[in-house]
């Protein structure tokens, strides 16, 4: 561990002007990770308000809490925020671009510009589309599928796709610079097979975005072209197709979603050998994983439309690859568990997330081959049981190891620790009220009820109660870790250079680094995670 | 890794950006940026060419009939035109390479003019298909689809009207988004050409007269595809 | 599952109960995995947590054996479950030869359902039961979803094409049916029942009621209004094809391919007939799209489905049960 530090190192990036400019002109991808933190935080808070709507108004089966057009643009807006807003930059575009140079010994990543205009792309995205969202709404659900979308509905349509594409291009940069960043400006010494698992969790991820956001940006320009100049592509009164329109999405929103969860896996790895002061078990099975993730992924989209009269013999292939993506996530879990085998297990807040995040995330992992299954899916899909199968995922997954990755870099980040205590208590609070407001939601599906309904049968109340209970838990849990965050950044305890006594190239900057992260470029000699030799004092001078 | 070449100590280059260690690793990154852009533009256009796939499979005499009706000898001009500016930006690069910064400068402004041709040429191309949709009347050889799209000019009717539709949405589609592909690659290429006249570029560092090069080359392969898809589908 | 908390809806279809099966077995070897994990987890957390800052952990870093294995035994697993759900799957979708056809069409916000009869419900289906019933269903505006979760079957109400679910309800009673699929503003009030009932009771049910026209007879009569009888008579003077005998029989077409004449296939050649002439003849029929309402077609489809070829002592047009398999999906 690290000798008690008194005070803030006397520079560091976050002196290097304390203006508007020197904030929003910057090119430090620490700063930009800020911004960016800062943002999805805003969208975030935005996409839960719409939740608790949501939930507010199934509390009553018969719809009157709120009219029809009132909840289905809640659920729309809920989605719309939460994946393209939050979800999707979440992990990369602030920590990813925090750490990424710091941890493979690089000033910056390589196109520092690139990464300031990404920003700007994204701030964009979200103006128009919460504009079209707040200005009238919309109500196609996040998915949009035809012909509903581009003829029938009664909203702002145009304008949400056009802000969805234009954020869409925030995410393509951002993986672009990864990409590069990572195959060129590695320290002397850092070979791939020594790279920490977040950099391989992030290249996986860029491969994904850069490759796949294309495809639905380009689909959902066709939609508010539709919309605006009447084409009839998807109509089906003049020769289009609405299923095409559910292949073009779904071959990116299936590959999206491990945009979502693989830099959480990252997180995962990087906490659970920190905090086991143990090597990772497995590490290039963990890292080989990561890529048959990306790579398979992109070949299971259909798995969304068993019941839309596909053909049975494509169905099964689609199943069939189903069940192999399935196995690089079962590996990772495996690996993660046994490291904790004859480790020495300190049980701080970012440990807990990491539990947390196993634990739950194995029940949605899980739960997906259910989904996966030809048999049980055709009863399965569109009902809550799909929902709660993606919030086991998304929240009890992503969002878990996104907590767990602020509470484990916040010191490096700010130099200053939090209230521990806090963290315990947050972690519990976020987990009892995720648990109680999404298993319920299990149950509801195999029952049958299905997904985006303002009204439901009295059969199915409790359930929903129980559930809006839980989100209204979570949502207090939520509110703790923001408050004692912030107030950490003033009143925190100084935290020195590492205070967690952890590897990795940006453990051995100070607390917070400077702009330019490192003096002189290191040179790397060690395995990652070699817990077994003491932790390198930080370069300085 | 980090190939600490003789430029970075001491006088480094001064297109050397603080954040590399080497010109060489400046390089190799710009490089491979351009060809992961590259590939999501791929992917990009490979959405259409997707939607393309499907639905010519499902309409192939509304596509051929569609396709009989653009000038495949306007659109073959039009090929040589692209593939004439790929060739004046290919000289442009070597030239940058060997260091003579007059040949870039002409090079470059010779592949703004012949692009700027081929736009023309599509103006032209579109305007006498959207011009009748404008107006009362007929909007007979309206060709824009929607509410006032006249297939008889095609001899088509009933439902083969309307997949003509969808052929003529991917036509404006397709080449739409290449021209826009163009449209934004000719003031870049003004930008560089204005560059290499200050004498910015070198034999060591001419990365970016490379870097669009490489896009030209790319949007110039997209029309070579798009061509014979749109305007050579079966017999003429 | 006590009554109080039902964790699963009845089960009142022939393959609910497999359905069932399957789920629980994915359950137990998902629940087994997962169990197992949890545990493996907090014993690690507990046995092996920090107990001075001088503590030593093992340098281990990993293990090829452990590797394979859980590896290997989980795509075992899920190889198993893939195959018993593709085999539901199939089942789902091969409806029995001795089925009766009911036709569906999703408009928002109500199904309208017709009966091979000709009766017509709105938002009700009422079947005999242990009776196959197959369902033809479409949509006249958006993809909406017909959803019946006491008989575990779902499927897509696409406009423009047909779909094709069954079931065979084994108990009597009034279940749930559901659109599953958002369709706008009043998507959940798109809800209704299945009325299953023993066979006499749904004798008296069909008796009951105005006399309907089956669809049949109104097929027949828009056979003539429309003038489709001018080319297609049944002998072999007309400009079209003979259509009788043609229902569920495969047809050679202009282009080589062979197709199945079923649902789909004869609603495409009324709606664009120049996409699959039939070999031999010109392509020279006129569309009808924008004549012809998704219920016209119906009856239409089921007229021609009941023309059969001649046999000695029966006439001409005696409706005969379809040896379709069903709608072809693409």
């Amino acid at each position: 561990m690290s000798s008690e530090p008194r005070s803030l190192p006397a520079d560091h990036y976050l002196k290097a002007g304390w203006d508007l400019k020197s904030w929003l002109l910057t090119t430090d991808h620490k700063r930009i990770g800020l911004l960016y933190l800062m943002s999805i935080t805003l969208m975030f808070a935005i996409g839960s308000l719409y939740a608790g709507i949501v939930r507010w108004n199934l509390l009553v089966p018969d719809g009157s809490q709120m009219s029809a057009e009132a909840y289905n643009k809640a659920f729309t807006g809920h989605g719309v925020v939460m994946v393209f807003f939050f979800l999707i930059p979440s992990i990369p575009a602030t920590l990813g671009n925090f750490l990424i140079p710091l941890m493979i010994g690089a000033k910056d990543l390589a196109f520092p510009r690139i990464n300031l205009l990404s920003w700007y792309i994204y701030v964009i995205g979200a103006a128009l589309t919460m504009w079209a969202l707040l200005s009238g709404g919309l109500e196609t659900g996040w998915t949009f599928y035809t012909p509903y979308s581009t003829v029938f509905a009664e909203s702002n349509v145009e304008v949400a796709a056009i802000g969805i594409f234009i954020a869409g291009f925030s995410s393509i940069l951002t993986g672009l610079n990864f990409i590069v960043t990572i195959h060129k400006m590695r320290a002397p010494g850092l070979t791939w097979f020594r790279l920490p698992l977040f950099v391989w969790a992030h290249y996986a991820t860029s491969i994904i975005q850069v490759l796949g956001t294309p495809v639905v940006a380009i689909t959902i320009l066709l939609v508010a072209l539709e919309r605006i100049f009447h084409f009839g592509f998807f109509d089906p009164n003049r020769g289009g197709d609405p299923i095409l329109f559910q292949h073009l999405f779904w071959f990116y929103s299936h590959p999206a979603v491990y945009i979502m969860i693989l830099p959480s896996m990252g997180v995962i790895s990087e906490i659970v050998t920190c905090f086991s002061r143990k090597r990772i078990f497995g590490y290039s099975f963990i890292a080989m994983s990561s890529l048959a993730i990306a790579a398979i992924g992109f070949l299971v989209w259909a798995h969304h439309m068993y019941v839309t009269g596909m053909a049975v013999y494509s169905a099964m292939v689609f199943s069939a690859l189903t069940y192999l993506v399935a196995v690089p996530s079962a590996i990772k879990t495996f690996n993660w568990t046994a490291t904790l085998f004859r480790g020495s297990v300190k049980w701080d807040t970012p440990m807990i997330y990491v539990f947390c995040f196993i634990g739950l995330f194995l029940i949605g992992g899980l739960t997906g081959l259910f989904l996966g299954n030809l048999g049980v899916d055709v009863h399965l899909t569109d009902t809550y049981f799909v929902v709660a199968h993606f919030h086991y995922i998304m929240v009890g997954g992503a969002i878990m190891g996104y907590l767990g990755a602020l509470h484990f870099w916040w010191p490096k980040i700010t130099g200053r620790k939090y209230i521990e205590s806090w963290g315990k208590v947050s972690s519990l609070l976020v987990f009892v009220g995720f648990n109680l407001t999404f298993f319920p939601q299990f149950v509801l599906g195999y029952l049958g009820m299905p997904r985006r309904y303002h009204a439901y049968p009295e059969e199915f109340q409790i359930l929903n109660v129980l559930s809006t209970a839980g989100a209204t838990i979570l949502g207090f849990g939520y509110l703790f870790p923001f408050s004692y965050l912030t107030h950490s950044i003033f009143r925190g305890e100084p935290a020195g250079d590492n205070p967690w006594g952890a590897k990795g190239l940006e453990w051995t900057t100070q607390s917070p680094p400077l702009t330019h992260n490192f003096d002189e470029i290191p040179v790397v000699t060690e395995e990652p995670y070699d817990y077994a030799s003491p932790p390198k004092e930080a370069a300085r001078g | 890794m980090a190939e600490v070449g003789a430029q970075a100590h001491g006088t480094h280059h001064p297109a050397l950006q603080h954040h590399f260690t080497s010109l060489e690793q400046q390089r190799e990154a710009s490089s491979l940026g351009m060809w992961v852009f590259i590939a999501q533009e791929v992917l990009f256009f490979g959405g259409l060419f997707a939607a393309y796939t499907v639905y010519r499979s499902m309409y192939p005499d509304a596509f051929s009939a569609g396709s009989h009706h653009l000038s495949w000898k306007v659109g073959f001009a039009n090929t040589l035109v692209l593939i004439g500016s790929s060739l004046t930006m290919a000289m442009g690069v070597y030239s940058a390479a060997i260091g003579k910064k007059n040949r870039v400068v002409g090079f470059i402004l010779a592949t703004i003019l012949l692009g700027s041709v081929f736009l023309s040429v599509k103006y032209f191309e579109y305007g006498e298909k959207i011009r009748p949709c404008f107006g009362d009347g007929a909007h007979t050889g309206c060709l824009v689809p929607g509410a006032r799209f006249d297939a008889s000019a095609l001899h088509l009717e009933g439902p083969e009207a309307g997949h003509a539709q969808i052929f003529f949405s991917l036509y404006f589609g397709m080449t739409g988004l290449h021209a826009l592909h163009m449209i934004i690659g000719v003031p870049i290429l003004l930008v560089i050409a204005h560059a290499a006249w200050r004498g910015r570029y070198s034999p060591e560092y001419h990365t970016p007269v490379e870097l669009v090069g490489l896009y030209w080359h790319f949007v110039d392969i997209v029309w070579i595809f798009l061509f014979p898809l749109l305007y050579l589908i079966g017999s003429h | 599952m006590t009554p109080a908390f039902p964790l699963a809806p009845e089960q009142a279809s022939s393959v609910a109960g497999e359905v069932d099966a399957l789920f629980l077995f994915i359950l137990a070897v998902t629940g087994l995995f997962a169990i197992g994990i949890w545990i493996a987890l907090f014993y690690f957390a507990i046995r092996y947590r920090r107990r001075s800052e001088d503590d030593r952990p093992a340098e281990i870093h990993g293990s090829l054996v452990l590797e394979l294995a859980w590896t290997i035994i989980p795509f075992l697993l899920m190889s198993a479950m893939f195959v018993w759900g593709a085999k539901v799957y199939f089942h789902l979708n091969r409806p029995p030869d001795d089925a009766m056809t009911v036709s569906v069409v999703g408009k928002r916000w109500m199904w309208k359902l017709q009966h091979p009869t000709g009766q017509r419900e709105i938002n009700e289906l009422h079947v005999p039961v242990g009776r196959a019933v197959k369902l033809v269903i479409t949509s006249e505006d958006t993809i909406h979803s017909f959803f019946v979760p006491a008989f575990r079957i779902k499927k897509d109400a696409v406009p423009g094409r047909y779909n094709m679910a069954w079931f065979r309800a084994t108990k009597t009673g009034r279940y749930h049916l559901f659109c599953a699929e958002y369709c706008g503003t009043e998507h959940s009030k798109m809800i209704g029942r299945i009325v299953v009932m023993e066979p006499e009771e749904y004798q008296v049910w069909l008796a009951g009621g105005p006399a309907p026209e089956s669809p049949v007879l109104a097929g027949e009569k828009l056979f003539t209004e429309l003038n489709c009888i001018t080319c297609h008579r049944p002998d072999s003077a007309g400009r079209g094809p003979v259509l009788n005998g043609i229902f569920g029989r495969p047809v050679a077409l202009a282009s080589g391919e062979r197709v199945v004449a079923d649902e789909a296939y004869v609603r495409e050649s009324i709606l664009s007939p120049a996409a699959k002439v039939v070999a031999g003849y010109q392509p020279v029929m006129p569309t009808y799209l924008g004549q012809a309402s998704e219920e016209q077609l119906i009856a239409l489809i089921a007229y021609i489905e009941s023309l059969q070829v001649p046999s000695e002592g029966a006439p001409a047009d005696a409706p005969v049960p379809s040896r379709a398999k069903g709608a072809r999906s693409r």
